[in-house]
């Protein structure tokens, strides 16, 4: 068994090559220079210049925070750079001008734009780096007064609601990553998804970082007005390389009254190789506003990354207001995952919903920390908390940081946790009739992950499960 | 916070201070510590949700106590089984005509610390402080610098006491405005068997400190059930530490019963360093009033095949404030460990609230480990049945609050202090005489 396990879960990144590609990169260094140069860069009026300074001036004042259960060198803010386009991205009029090079990359990645478009009419922003290159299915969209597009194009089309709504989830002053990337952050996605409006596709994006020694600092608004709904997609790749770079971005989330507003995420980060030189550093932070009966659903799957860190959160703060939080996150080798969630119940009849699963292989160190949290105003208030965690060898690690805060005594608040070494009666079970090891473990790993993965939009659940696969290979020792 | 203010009664406490040589030399290492460290914050992780400020910025004194005219029908009600060996301390003096623990097995040696100290110091040196580490616990050095006197019990290979072993600590008026650090160290020698009951009264309502620390160290085989009833004074302040260590399959059976305090922390640490041996801690507070309890246990399962159980369960009233954090350490060696900790908190009223943070950090891989909390009020639906039983909502609603509690009494295996307890809380919540 073990041998085959241990191929299982060493399989190659399968994501790591380098797209040749001229780039427009500014040197390294962070200053108040480089962020009047990234702004300049992209053209933005003088309010965003001013939001971004400010963050800038708060983000000296801060210091890198440690609490997390995860370990890594210090990082220098002053190596990192902060701007890297790809040079041939300027105006496109349509997807057949973009670069063929690039195109061919995101095919190697499987989400060729134009298939996606074809055949899952499933409309893809890709970042490459920290540009976005093209945006697929606009016209579609645009029939029905959605809005997907750049963040740098909803910047100089709608500032209207960039400036209503930008920081109204995450302030720049929120935290250390918060902070640095609203200060540098290049591009990211925009949506808003007017009154009323059932978004007639899946949404997605696709980040990639290609150029070495970048950070990429994307930043994410989603807005779903009354009684509109919207499901987003994200998914992400970097080359392989042997130091370590930065990924720090921000997600906000406004689900106004009846929306609902549907996130999911498969990581795939290069994780470092298997001494646990290079890979990325994933600190994020992902927040959600629900209002009166609005619903703000995260899903992930985690499976890349030397460190994550990040734990998506929703702030019911609306009578009615559901969030749950799905997650399966992996870690081998010697990647470490501190990652959870946030659930502020401040309205009425709030609910939520967390279930985390956890799979330790190698030397990775796996930690679900998460908040629940009810104020003395959340009458009614339910969470239903589940965290399990799976250990494959013995040199791992899986860790559980509940923190459950209850100021009003008519709410329900059920955690449940546990965490037990794969089962050595379920692989024989599965050899008996057949399988083979590999096999076996991930029809085990993929029933442990069900209740999430049934969470994920159809063709992002094959993948997830798939990648599940391939990150585990080799893991069992 | 201030440390300073206790440099003076440090000082003058060393100086009147008996005992070998090697004492003055770990008070002053405790008190240095306790002055680099200060008293906690709501910014160290272990004190997020209590915050000791109203024991920090107060200047407990020292206390010097005369003999005490309490008489045992003073105490009548805090004896619990009168047939129990029994050490009576009021105002952290031992009272040896309110005590009775002659019947002991003669090999088993119980002593006040002071006279441990005289007659085998260096048997006491090899045990005294090296349980309760203080390098990064404010109380346990400020307990170490400060300990007046204790109770030292050495249960030698193979003896097993039948009868309970009561400590009982007394606060009265003459202790108003003053802190008291109990110490008890306890070896149970292989195979040896003892159960303690420890328990902090007070007669009257003074407001004072008690920094209690206590030092078990259960060898292979051996077995200490510890009994802690923490029914200190409305208008007192406890914390509470117990450190544990554990050897081949030996059991430590806690169980921690909080009622009293303004302010409260009892810590259960226990390491289970040897093959097979087992920890259950288990507990209960009852809280009302602006009461805050604060419980804190920590498993370390440090090698093979142990297994760990721990239930604690919760009662808030008025705008009380509860508190648990509940971590299991499994270490890489620690394979085959069984772990399983349940925390339930039950709120009565509106303006009560929890904060409970179950932890647990696996190194392990083959392991079985579970958490589960839950915090809420009675459930509707056994309220429902009740009703159409024909027992009214005030009633139903007593009942199941008695049925909570009830689940974890009832892993008390010692008769007079289950009965006791079940009766007291029975009473509490009915409002009837259970008889």
């Amino acid at each position: 068994m073990s041998s085959s396990i241990e191929s299982l879960v060493n399989k190659e990144y399968a994501y790591g090559f380098v797209t040749d590609i001229e780039s427009d990169t500014i040197p390294a260094g962070l200053s108040e220079e480089t962020i009047r140069l990234i702004s300049a860069k992209k053209e933005e009026p003088a309010w965003l210049l001013e939001w971004r300074l400010k963050a800038y001036r708060r983000w000296l004042t801060m210091t890198e925070p440690h609490w997390p259960n995860v370990t890594y060198a210090p990082i220098d803010y002053q190596a990192q750079t902060y701007y890297s386009a790809p040079k041939s991205v300027k105006p496109l009029q349509s997807l057949d001008e973009v670069d063929p090079e690039l195109l061919r990359t995101y095919e190697k990645l499987g989400i060729s734009l134009t298939e996606q478009k074809r055949l899952s009419g499933v409309a893809v922003d890709a970042i490459f780096d920290s540009v976005s290159v093209g945006t697929t299915m606009k016209e579609e969209l645009k029939k029905a007064g959605v809005i997907f597009c750049s963040f740098g194009e909803a910047v100089r089309e709608h500032p209207e609601l960039v400036q209503r709504y930008l920081g109204s989830v995450v302030p720049y002053s929120d935290n250390f990553f918060a902070a640095l990337n609203s200060a540098v952050f290049s591009d990211g996605s925009f949506v808003y998804v007017p009154k009323g409006v059932k978004c007639p596709l899946e949404l997605s994006t696709y980040f990639r970082i290609n150029a070495a020694d970048t950070g990429q600092f994307e930043r994410t608004l989603i807005v779903a007005d009354e009684g509109a709904s919207v499901s987003y997609l994200e998914g992400c790749t970097a080359p392989k390389r042997a130091t370590n770079q930065l990924h720090a971005a921000v997600v906000e989330i406004v689900a106004l009254d009846d929306a609902t507003v549907k996130y999911s995420t498969v990581q795939n980060w290069y994780a470092g190789d298997k001494d646990g030189v290079g890979g990325i550093y994933n600190f994020v932070t992902k927040r959600g506003k629900a209002l009166t009966r609005a619903k703000i659903s995260w899903t992930q799957v985690e499976t890349g990354s030397a460190i994550t860190w990040k734990y998506p959160s929703v702030i019911l703060q609306g009578d009615d207001a559901v969030g749950e939080f799905y997650s399966v996150a992996v870690v081998n080798n010697r990647q470490q995952a501190d990652t959870g969630t946030k659930m502020i119940h401040i309205g009425r009849n709030t609910k939520s919903t967390i279930i985390s699963k956890g799979i330790s292989a190698g030397q990775g160190q796996n930690s679900y920390r998460g908040q629940v949290k009810v104020l003395p105003k959340a009458e009614g208030a339910r969470n239903y908390t589940q965290c399990d965690s799976m250990l494959i060898g013995n040199k791992c690690g899986a860790h559980t940081f509940p923190y459950i805060e209850v100021a009003n005594n008519s709410a329900t608040l059920e955690h449940e946790a546990s965490t037990s070494k794969i089962g050595e009666d379920q692989i024989f079970y599965c050899k008996a009739r057949g399988l083979n090891a590999e096999h076996a473990i991930s029809l085990i790993v993929a029933g442990f992950c069900k209740e999430v993965f049934k969470e994920l939009p159809m063709e992002f659940a094959l993948e997830a499960q798939q990648l599940l696969g391939i990150s585990l290979e080799g893991s069992v020792g | 916070m201030p440390t300073t203010s206790y440099a003076d009664q440090f000082a003058a406490a060393l100086a009147a201070g008996e005992g070998p040589a090697w004492l003055p030399a770990l008070r002053e290492r405790a008190f240095a510590r306790f002055h680099a460290l200060g008293f906690p914050t709501t910014r160290d992780e272990d004190w997020h949700f209590t915050s000791v400020t109203p024991i920090a910025e107060r200047t407990f004194k020292a206390i010097r106590p005369a003999a005490t005219t309490l008489t045992l029908a003073d105490l009548e009600a805090h004896l619990l089984d009168p047939d129990w060996h029994r050490l009576v301390f009021v105002n952290g003096r031992l009272e040896p005509a309110l005590s009775t623990f002659a019947g002991l097995p003669a090999e088993v040696q119980v002593s006040t610390l002071s006279e441990a100290l005289r007659e085998q110091p260096e048997w006491v040196q090899k045990h005294l402080g090296t349980l309760a580490a203080f390098d990064t616990a404010a109380f346990t050095a400020l307990n170490t610098a400060f300990m007046q006197d204790g109770v030292v019990v050495r249960v030698p290979k193979g003896e097993v006491v039948e009868v309970a072993l009561h400590i009982l600590h007394v606060t009265d008026a003459q202790a108003q405005g003053a802190a008291i650090h109990p110490r008890l160290l306890v070896v149970a020698e292989p195979l040896a068997q003892l159960t303690l009951v420890e328990s902090h009264v007070a007669v009257g309502a003074p407001s004072y400190l008690v920094n209690a620390v206590a030092e078990i160290s259960v060898a292979n085989g051996a077995r200490v059930d510890h009994y802690k009833l923490q029914r200190e004074s409305a208008e007192a302040y406890h914390v509470g530490t117990v450190q544990v260590t554990q050897g081949r399959d030996s059991i430590y059976h806690s169980f921690s019963f909080a009622e009293g305090a303004a302010l409260s922390r009892t810590n259960v640490y226990t390491k289970l360093a040897g093959t097979g041996s087992e920890a259950r801690l288990n507990g209960l507070y009852v809280l009302d009033g602006a009461q805050h309890a604060d419980h804190q246990t920590f498993v370390e399962h440090l090698a093979e095949a142990c297994a760990s159980r721990e239930l604690y369960k919760g009662i808030l009233d008025g705008e009380s404030h509860g508190v648990f954090n509940g971590k299991v350490y499994v270490d890489p060696v620690a394979q085959r460990t069984d772990g399983k900790q349940t925390n339930k908190a039950l709120i009565l009223s509106e303006k009560a609230r929890v904060d409970t943070k179950p932890q647990l950090e696996i190194f392990a891989d083959d392991v079985k480990c579970t958490h589960g909390a839950t915090v809420g009020r009675l459930e509707q639906l056994p309220l429902f049945y009740l009703k159409s039983r024909g027992i009214g909502a005030e009633n139903a609603r007593a009942l199941l609050t008695y049925a909570f509690a009830a689940e974890v009494l009832e892993t008390i295996e010692v008769d007079a202090l289950r009965v006791t307890l079940e009766k007291a809380i029975f009473e509490r919540f009915t409002h009837h005489r259970m008889d």
